[in-house]
């Protein structure tokens, strides 16, 4: 094999944090690497430092067999290195050339250097196969394709090893299996790629060679071929991790929840949900599939009393709700109904507060927690401290801030909070999107155990596996309507077929669609532009 | 580039509003210099002018009450999210208040009622004026910001429009009101300025601290501040609890009223807010929006108020607009350039650190 990449013994702490210790790999020119770990096991640090963003405290970096000092990403890019990042660095007003150009401009005229530009985008796109329009707006761009135009944007400035950082985050399971594809063909084209991932699927599915990382060390190498996820799932967590999950048989109980042609139209008359008919009932777990924008999380929404439906009724433990009268949320919850959010950090808590302030939230006016106007401060710590217990999330410090917790321990504590409260029904959005294989395992037995003890459990989530397991019934959403319900265990292609509204159970004139549909797709563009937007407003 | 830790507790409560001050001290310096006065000689006039004696304390403490009221009125809808740059008017309307209740009661409450009344009145007129603009924003989405600076304006005219037609004494010839009667004058603390309303400022930095910390509605509010998508995931309301944060904001800045009003001038006058709205702004941001910071805070702006009119009735050369432009400086330096020195700071700790 010849390396395009070396490195050797590489070191970094910050402060008492020892984030990678004596890491060395090599990464074999015009293949797919792939590296995993939990998060925090510093994959990401590593690439960093490959990168010119941080500099190793020990180590070499050998770049075609010559020692290469990092100094900066101008020195990565230089040397054909570039770096595909997580969130997305693009500006949703510019148009996919003008994003490709920044950095680049090459000249204080933008028309000469946008032509040449032009020129090699679409030679890009005739080598690699990598199509966007490159006059289209970002903003109005699918999640996969802004993807796309962040690799183009890296090939742009003459990268041959390209660097993806956790790139499925942020993509449906659809865009996922594109963007494999795209790095199948720029493999062929002899691009050198390296695929940071904490989801086994993927490694499985996409590279050639696997190295594992826990906690700052490289504990194994193997070529992709000879592993299993069983395998790579033991040296991510250091443990025996079971991937399947054991459930019993449910005993349906009564309705606690049901939906009865819910539907909700937005300011500008989008119809965002249609004709909604659901029944949850105590002691089951109901799956909401589809591909994500499809109206799931309005649908969450709706059911938490966040927003009043604008048509049919929603019965919530005797209580019901239209549109002239609607529920709040903190009503949901005195009747009982827990909701965990879809995304925890934009809903599910305040980054910026302590732990123990984020374990009551929308409960801070219990009367455990507050008495004669005040908030009893010690009761709320311990309170959290008993959360912590029990859901095991670390460091268990209730003082700590609600940010400088992982993902997965995010989640857990927003799980606990939302579960110990022991509700009717039980709300789930993305039950363990960027979190551990360790925590996934432990927040699946938990939703179960919450559903054996006669809780109503629905749950959302894009990840098909996740679902399949889960749920004892499963519903697929697609451009915000129910198209069929299947039975636990239905076969993945169906599911897929059905979340792509190509086919509905029962059978009905549907028409068929290659790709994911596009109103779903439309909405989901938007609603990215919004939340990017207002991210971005707050930094 | 290095990826740089966050500073530790102690150095960003303590350290950094240190290096603020010094650094604007130093600027400050240079144009003292540039303006032939030796600057060291010039500190000591200022210190001993804001510190020197118990008249000249009792002045600075007098100018803090006001920064103290404004600052924590900027603070506390800071930390619903909302900013209130109306502190101004609301100082205004809320001395307006103040003044109708002591013109339309002195003479028959007795003190210990008139100045609860009076108290009372003030902080009721600067949570209206506040409201109108939180009513705005909260059920019509107009910004707050661009709201509260109009409602300055339209404050001022009022109170002018008052003051020259409708609340001017029958035999007076410039625009104030008839004279408090004595059962509405803020009991003073020491011969001058300084009176009880300062007690009165301490009381609110512990109510708004125990407020934002230790109840439930400030822990909703502070969640809105913070995050107003996990706010209505609560259950909070997010346009009542726009009203609330405004309305206790434009209450506080209201009782600058009291201090002025019922504690010096005795009487309704013109444009006796005279920039405490505004310079609450830089107050809080320079307290970090907490209660103890702000009282400390205040306690600086007070000392540059006084002592700087100390200096330039000592020192001809520096003139009334110098002293402006030393406080604009430290104004500058701890509140808009607050997190200049930061990485500096961050660097320096860094070094000491075995890494």
């Amino acid at each position: 094999m010849t390396a395009a990449i070396e490195l050797e013994q590489i070191d970094k702490s910050f402060g008492s944090v020892h984030a990678v210790r004596g890491v060395s790999l090599a990464i074999e020119k015009g293949a797919i690497t792939g590296i995993i770990g939990e998060n925090g096991a510093g994959k990401s640090t590593l690439m960093s430092i490959l990168y010119g963003l941080y500099h190793a405290d020990a180590g070499t970096i050998r770049v075609d067999g010559q020692p290469v000092r990092m100094e900066s990403p101008h020195h990565a890019i230089a040397h054909g290195i570039g770096m595909v990042h997580q969130h997305f660095m693009l500006i949703d007003s510019f148009t996919v050339l003008e994003n490709v150009v920044l950095g680049a401009e090459g000249g204080p005229l933008l028309a000469r250097g946008t032509s040449a530009a032009q020129a090699e985008l679409e030679r890009l796109e005739r080598d690699y196969g990598l199509s966007v329009d490159p006059d289209a707006l970002v903003a109005e761009l699918s999640v996969g394709e802004q993807q796309r135009v962040e690799i183009l944007k890296v090939l742009f400035r003459g990268a041959r090893i390209l660097i993806l950082d956790e790139p499925s985050a942020v993509l449906t399971p659809q865009e996922t299996d594109q963007l494999f594809r795209i790095l199948a063909t720029l493999k062929a084209r002899g691009v050198t790629i390296v695929l940071i991932t904490h989801k086994l699927r993927e490694i499985m599915a996409a590279t050639d060679r696997v190295y594992v990382m826990r906690q700052g060390e490289m504990v194994a190498e193997r070529a992709t071929a000879e592993t299993n996820p069983e395998e790579l799932a033991e040296l991510m967590v250091g443990r025996k991790v079971r991937l399947q999950l054991d459930k019993a048989p449910p005993h349906p109980g009564e309705v606690r929840l049901g939906a009865e042609r819910l539907g909700l139209v937005d300011r500008r008359g989008v119809r965002l949900l249609d004709d909604i008919n659901l029944d949850l009932r105590a002691g089951e777990i109901v799956g909401i599939a589809g591909v994500s924008g499809n109206g799931q999380t309005e649908l969450l929404q709706v059911l938490s009393g966040i927003r009043p439906p604008s048509t049919g009724t929603l019965t919530v433990c005797g209580r019901r709700v239209d549109a002239s009268h609607p529920g709040d949320p903190a009503e949901m919850r005195d009747l009982g109904v827990a909701h965990v959010p879809e995304d925890r950090l934009r809903q599910g808590m305040v980054a910026a507060f302590r732990a123990s302030e984020t374990a009551i939230l929308g409960y801070h006016e219990q009367s455990q927690f507050s008495r004669n106007f005040l908030l009893r401060q010690p009761a709320v710590g311990a309170y959290c401290a008993r959360l912590m217990e029990r859901f095991d999330v670390r460091p268990r410090v209730p003082g700590l801030r609600s940010s400088s917790f992982s993902g997965g321990n995010q989640q857990k504590l927003v799980l606990a909070r939302e579960m110990v409260q022991e509700p009717k029904v039980l709300l789930v959005g993305q039950p363990t999107r960027g979190v551990d294989i360790g925590a996934i395992e432990f927040i699946h037995r938990e939703l179960v155990r919450s559903r054996d003890v006669g809780c109503a459990v629905l749950v959302v989530s894009v990840e098909l596996d996740e679902i399949l397991s889960l749920a004892d019934r499963i519903l697929v959403m697609f451009a915000g309507r129910i198209v069929g319900e299947v039975a636990a265990g239905a076969d993945e292609r169906t599911l897929g077929l059905m979340m792509a509204g190509a086919k509905t159970s029962p059978a009905s004139p549907f028409r068929p669609k290659t790709e994911s549909g596009s109103s779903g797709r439309k909405r989901k563009r938007g609603k990215r532009a919004r939340k990017e937007k207002r991210r971005g407003g707050k930094r | 580039m290095n990826a740089r830790l966050p500073l530790p507790a102690w150095a960003e409560i303590v350290l950094l509003p240190l290096v603020n001050i010094a650094l604007a001290f130093i600027t400050v310096g240079i144009i003292v210099r540039v303006i032939g006065v030796d600057p060291l000689h010039a500190l000591e006039l200022l210190v001993v002018g804001a510190f020197g004696s118990p008249e000249s304390i009792g002045y600075t403490l007098y100018y803090a009450t006001n920064f103290i009221f404004t600052g924590l009125a900027v603070s506390i809808a800071f930390h619903g999210g909302l900013f209130n740059i109306g502190g101004e008017g609301q100082a205004y309307i809320g001395g307006l208040g103040c003044g109708l209740a002591v013109l339309a009661f002195d003479r028959y409450l007795p003190i210990w009622l008139m100045i609860p009344v009076g108290i009372a009145a003030a902080a009721l007129f600067g949570a209206a004026w506040a409201a109108v603009p939180a009513w705005l924003q909260a059920w019509r989405g107009s910004h707050i910001v661009i709201t509260t600076i109009m409602f300055n304006f339209v404050a001022a005219a009022l109170m002018v429009y008052l003051m020259v037609n409708v609340l001017i004494a029958p035999d007076s010839m410039t625009p104030q009101s008839r004279g408090f009667a004595p059962s509405a004058f803020m009991p003073a603390m020491g011969g001058n300025a300084l009176n009880l309303s300062l007690a009165l400022a301490l009381v609110c930095c512990v109510g708004v601290w125990v407020f934002l910390w230790h109840t439930p509605w400030g822990y909703a509010l502070r969640t809105m501040g913070h995050n107003p998508e996990a706010a209505v995931y609560a259950g909070t309301d997010l346009r009542r609890m726009t009203m609330l944060a405004m309305c206790l904001s434009g209450a506080l800045a209201g009782l600058v009223g009291v201090n002025e009003l019922m504690g010096v001038h005795h009487r309704i006058v013109l444009d006796f807010p005279a920039g405490y709205g505004f310079a609450g702004i830089a107050v809080s941001l320079m307290g970090r929006n907490h209660p103890f910071g702000i009282v400390l805070a205040a306690v600086l702006f007070g000392a540059l108020q006084q002592g700087g009119a100390e200096l330039s009735f000592d020192i001809p050369d520096i003139t009334r607009e110098m002293v402006v432009v030393i406080q604009g400086l430290v104004i500058l330096f701890c509140g808009a350039l607050v997190h200049l020195p930061r990485p500096w700071l961050q660097t320096l700790l860094a070094l000491r650190r075995p890494s």
